[in-house]
C-alpha cells in the first residue's frame, strides 16, 4: 500500500483526521472548517489541534452551538466557493441540522440542474464503547446510507482515515464522514506523509479467508478482528474479514468476490438492526450471489433500543461470543 | 415594543407624500418603473392562478397583494448580489432577472425552473420554513470571505420567525458581522394560523434587538419606503455594517396555495376591502395622478406590452421539450453511484426509453 521510498509515521486514527485536513487547508485556501469548540480549544477529540494558530480564525472556525446553522451556512458557502468541513461534535447531536442535510445539502445539485452544488464534508464522531452520557454514542449511519445524494464514509485507522478524508475534502458532493470514537486512540498505523487518496466506495480486505466473508466497519473493526483471532484459533474456521470503509455508496465487486468465494456472510455493526446498513449488504448479496450462499447470511448488530447509558452498553454493543457464535451457525448451518 | 418600531412610510394609501424628503432621490420615472414592475408580477401572477385551474400547471403559490414588499426589495440589490426566495417570490425573482419562461417551467413542475440565468444568483426556492436564512448568511459570508462587497438578501413570512433556523441565521449573521438582509414578508398568516398565535410579540422587527441587529419595520405596500429601506439596508451591509432585519408588513388577497380555502379561517371581505385601502398598485397609482403624472395610454401600452410577454413565456413552457429522465439520476451526485446507474439502467430495461 505504502511505497518506500515515501516518509511513515505511525499515528492515531485521531492523529490522521487531523493530518488529512493540515494537508488540505495547506494545499487549498477554500478549505475551512466550522464548528464548535474547534479553533482554540483544538476539539474536543484534539481533531483541530493546532490548525487554528496555524491557520487562523478565518479558517479554522469557532461558530455558536448550532448544528442548523454550522451545516446551514456550510451549504451556503460551499454553493458560494469553499470547501468546508463542518465538525458535529458528537453524531447524537445531528439531529437539529438533519433538516439542512436532509432538504438542502443532499439535493441543491439536483434542483437545480447542478448550478449550485455542495462541496460539503460534515465529521462527526459516533459509536459507543466510551462511557459518554446519553445521546452522544448513537450509530446512526443508516439515516445518511437513506438519503439519496450523500456519501457515507467510516474509517476505522489512521491511514484510512487520511486517504479517505482527503478524497471527502476533493469530492464534488457532500460526504459524511463518520468517525468511530472508540478508533480515535486504540491503534495506530503508518501513515504517510503528503497526500494521497483512498477511493469511497472501495472495501479493505483486511485478513483472507476460505469459510465465511465477516463484513463490518467502524469500531466492530476491532472487535470482530479479535472474535475470529480466537475463533479460528479454537475451531478450524477461516474468516475473511472486510472492513467496509464506505456504506454507501457501497463497494459491490468487494463484497460479491469474496462471498462468491467463501459461501457464507455475517455483517457485524453496532448499529440497531431494524433499518441497519446490514440490510443492504444483504441485498446485495442476493442480488449478485444468491447460488452461492451455503447458509442463511448472519447480522450481529446492537437492539432496537437507543444506545443505552454506560452501566449498560458492553451488553448493547455487538460482544466477541455473539460474534463468534453467528459464524459457527452459519459455518455449521 | 411596538412603538419603538414605527411602521416606515413614504406614500401613504391615499397616494400622499408623508416623508418629503424621501422623495428627494426618487423621479416620477422611477415610480412609473415600480409599477410597470409590480403589474407585470400581478398580471403574472394571475395568469398562474387561471393556468393552474385551467390544469396547465401545477399547485400554484400566488402573492398578489405582496408585489411592493418583494419588488422594492429586489430592485435594491446590485448586479452579482444574491437572493434566496422561498416558494412564494417570484416577483422578487422576476425582478432579479429570473426569466418568466422558467418561473412557468417551475410550476410544470419542471427542474429547470429553479435555474437562473447565468451570472445572475438566486437560490432554488426554499420549501422548507426559514431553512434558506442560513445558506443567505453561508452565502454572504463567502463573498466577505472573498473580499467582495455583494450581499445576500434573504424572504421569508412571519411564520418562519418561529422556526429555530431564523435565530440561528441571524445569530450567525450578528456573530459573523456577514453582509445580509433578513426580509421578512408579514402578511398576519402562516398558512391558517394567526399571528397573533405565533408571538406574542407585537412586531417581528423587534426579535432583531435580541441579536444587537439593526432592525426596522416598515410598509410592506409602499414600494417607495421598501426600496429606500432595503436600499439603506443593503448599503450597510456592503459596507461591512451588519446584518439588518426588515420586517415588510403586507397582505395578500388570496389563499396560501391554490388547494387552500382561506374563508375557513380569515374574514375574505376584510381581504377584499384591502384593494381599496393597501393595494400596492393602487397607491402608486394614486400617487401618479396627484403627480399628474398617470396616463391611461400609457397603462394600456404596458398591459398590452406585459401580455404580449406573458404569452410569450406561456408559449414557450408548453412547447417546452419534454422532461429528460436523466435529470433524474444525472444530477444527484457529480457522476452517479452504481446504485443509480444500475436503478436507472433497470427501469429503462422494463420502461422502455420513451
Amino acid at each position: 500500500m505504502v511505497s518506500p521510498a515515501v516518509n511513515t509515521k505511525k499515528m492515531t486514527m485521531i492523529e490522521g483526521v487531523r493530518n488529512a485536513m493540515d494537508e488540505m487547508l495547506k494545499e487549498n485556501e477554500d478549505v475551512i472548517i466550522l464548528g464548535e469548540d474547534i479553533g482554540v480549544n483544538g476539539g474536543v477529540f484534539r481533531a483541530t489541534e493546532g490548525l487554528h494558530e496555524k491557520y487562523g480564525e478565518e479558517r479554522i472556525i469557532d461558530t455558536p452551538i448550532s448544528e442548523s446553522g454550522i451545516i446551514g451556512n456550510s451549504i451556503g458557502l460551499a454553493a458560494n466557493g469553499f470547501r468546508p468541513i463542518a465538525e458535529i461534535q458528537f453524531l447524537g447531536f445531528i439531529y437539529p441540522g438533519f433538516n439542512q442535510l436532509m432538504t438542502h445539502a443532499t439535493r441543491l445539485r439536483q434542483r437545480s440542474l447542478g448550478r449550485f452544488t455542495v462541496p460539503l464534508v460534515v465529521r462527526a464522531p459516533y459509536g459507543a464503547g466510551v462511557r459518554a452520557p446519553e445521546i452522544h454514542s448513537d450509530s446512526v449511519e443508516s439515516l445518511f446510507t437513506h438519503m439519496p445524494g450523500i456519501k457515507v464514509v467510516v474509517p476505522s485507522n489512521a491511514y484510512d482515515a487520511k486517504g479517505l478524508l482527503i478524497t471527502s475534502i476533493d469530492d464534488p458532493d457532500p460526504v459524511m464522514f463518520l468517525e468511530p470514537l472508540r478508533c480515535y486512540r486504540s491503534n495506530r498505523t503508518e501513515v504517510p506523509d503528503g497526500k494521497y487518496t483512498i477511493d469511497i466506495g472501495r472495501a479493505s480486505v483486511l485478513k483472507q479467508g476460505d469459510d465465511i466473508s465477516v463484513f463490518t466497519w467502524g469500531a466492530m473493526v476491532m472487535d470482530t478482528m479479535k472474535a475470529i483471532e480466537k475463533l479460528e484459533e479454537e475451531q478450524n474456521i477461516s474468516c475473511e474479514v472486510i472492513d467496509l470503509r464506505t456504506l454507501y455508496p457501497l463497494d459491490k465487486e468487494t463484497i460479491t468476490a469474496s462471498v462468491q468465494k467463501t459461501g457464507r456472510a455475517a455483517i457485524v455493526h453496532e448499529a440497531p438492526a431494524t433499518g441497519g446498513v446490514s440490510n443492504d449488504v444483504i441485498s446485495l448479496i442476493n442480488d449478485t450471489s444468491f447460488l452461492y450462499l451455503r447458509a442463511p447470511i448472519q447480522r450481529v448488530t446492537g437492539f432496537d433500543t437507543p444506545v443505552p447509558v454506560y452501566s449498560l452498553e458492553q451488553d448493547y454493543l455487538p460482544s466477541a461470543a455473539k460474534i463468534k457464535a453467528a459464524i459457527v451457525n452459519a459455518v455449521n448451518f | 415594543m411596538i412603538e419603538d418600531f414605527p411602521m416606515q412610510q413614504i406614500i401613504n394609501e391615499d397616494g400622499a407624500i408623508v416623508d418629503s424628503d424621501a422623495m428627494n432621490d426618487i423621479s416620477t420615472e422611477q415610480v412609473k418603473s415600480f409599477y410597470y414592475q409590480m403589474l407585470r408580477a400581478r398580471m403574472l401572477d394571475k395568469k398562474c392562478v387561471n393556468l393552474q385551474r385551467q390544469g396547465k400547471i401545477g399547485t400554484y403559490v400566488p402573492y398578489e397583494g405582496q408585489e411592493a414588499a418583494q419588488i422594492g426589495s429586489a430592485v435594491a440589490l446590485g448586479e452579482g448580489d444574491w437572493i434566496f426566495p422561498t416558494y412564494r417570490d417570484h416577483a422578487a425573482t422576476l425582478t432579479f432577472g429570473h426569466s418568466m419562461r422558467n418561473l412557468l417551467l417551475n410550476w410544470r413542475g419542471r427542474p429547470e425552473g429553479n435555474v437562473p440565468p447565468e451570472g445572475v444568483n438566486i437560490f432554488p426556492p426554499g420549501i422548507p420554513i426559514a431553512s434558506q436564512l442560513l445558506h443567505a448568511t453561508g452565502a454572504a459570508w463567502a463573498e466577505k470571505k472573498h473580499g467582495s462587497d455583494r450581499v445576500s438578501l434573504v424572504y421569508f413570512g412571519d411564520g418562519a420567525t418561529s422556526e429555530g433556523d431564523f435565530h440561528e441565521a441571524l445569530n450567525f449573521g450578528s456573530v459573523f458581522n456577514i453582509p445580509t438582509v433578513f426580509f421578512n414578508q408579514n402578511n398576519g398568516y402562516a398558512i391558517s394560523v394567526p399571528m397573533k398565535r405565533q408571538m406574542k410579540t407585537k412586531t417581528i422587527a423587534q426579535k432583531g434587538l435580541a441579536y444587537d441587529m439593526n432592525c426596522l419595520r416598515i410598509d410592506g405596500n409602499d414600494v417607495l419606503a421598501v426600496y429606500a429601506a432595503t436600499k439603506e439596508s443593503v448599503d450597510r451591509a456592503r459596507a461591512n455594517q451588519g446584518p439588518t432585519l426588515i420586517e415588510a408588513v403586507t397582505w395578500r388577497y388570496g389563499a396560501h396555495t391554490t388547494a387552500d380555502d382561506a374563508s375557513k379561517y380569515r374574514d375574505q371581505n376584510e381581504s377584499e376591502t384591502r384593494r381599496e385601502t393597501t393595494d400596492p398598485l393602487l397607491r402608486v397609482q394614486r400617487y401618479l395622478q396627484t403627480q399628474n403624472a398617470w396616463n391611461e395610454d400609457w397603462l394600456k401600452t404596458i398591459e398590452e406590452d406585459i401580455t404580449d410577454e406573458i404569452e410569450t413565456a406561456i408559449a414557450e413552457m408548453e412547447a417546452y421539450p419534454e422532461p429528460d429522465l436523466r435529470q433524474l439520476f444525472d444530477y444527484v451526485y457529480d457522476r452517479p453511484t452504481w446504485t443509480i446507474q444500475e436503478q436507472v439502467n433497470q427501469h429503462l430495461a422494463v420502461q422502455g426509453e420513451e
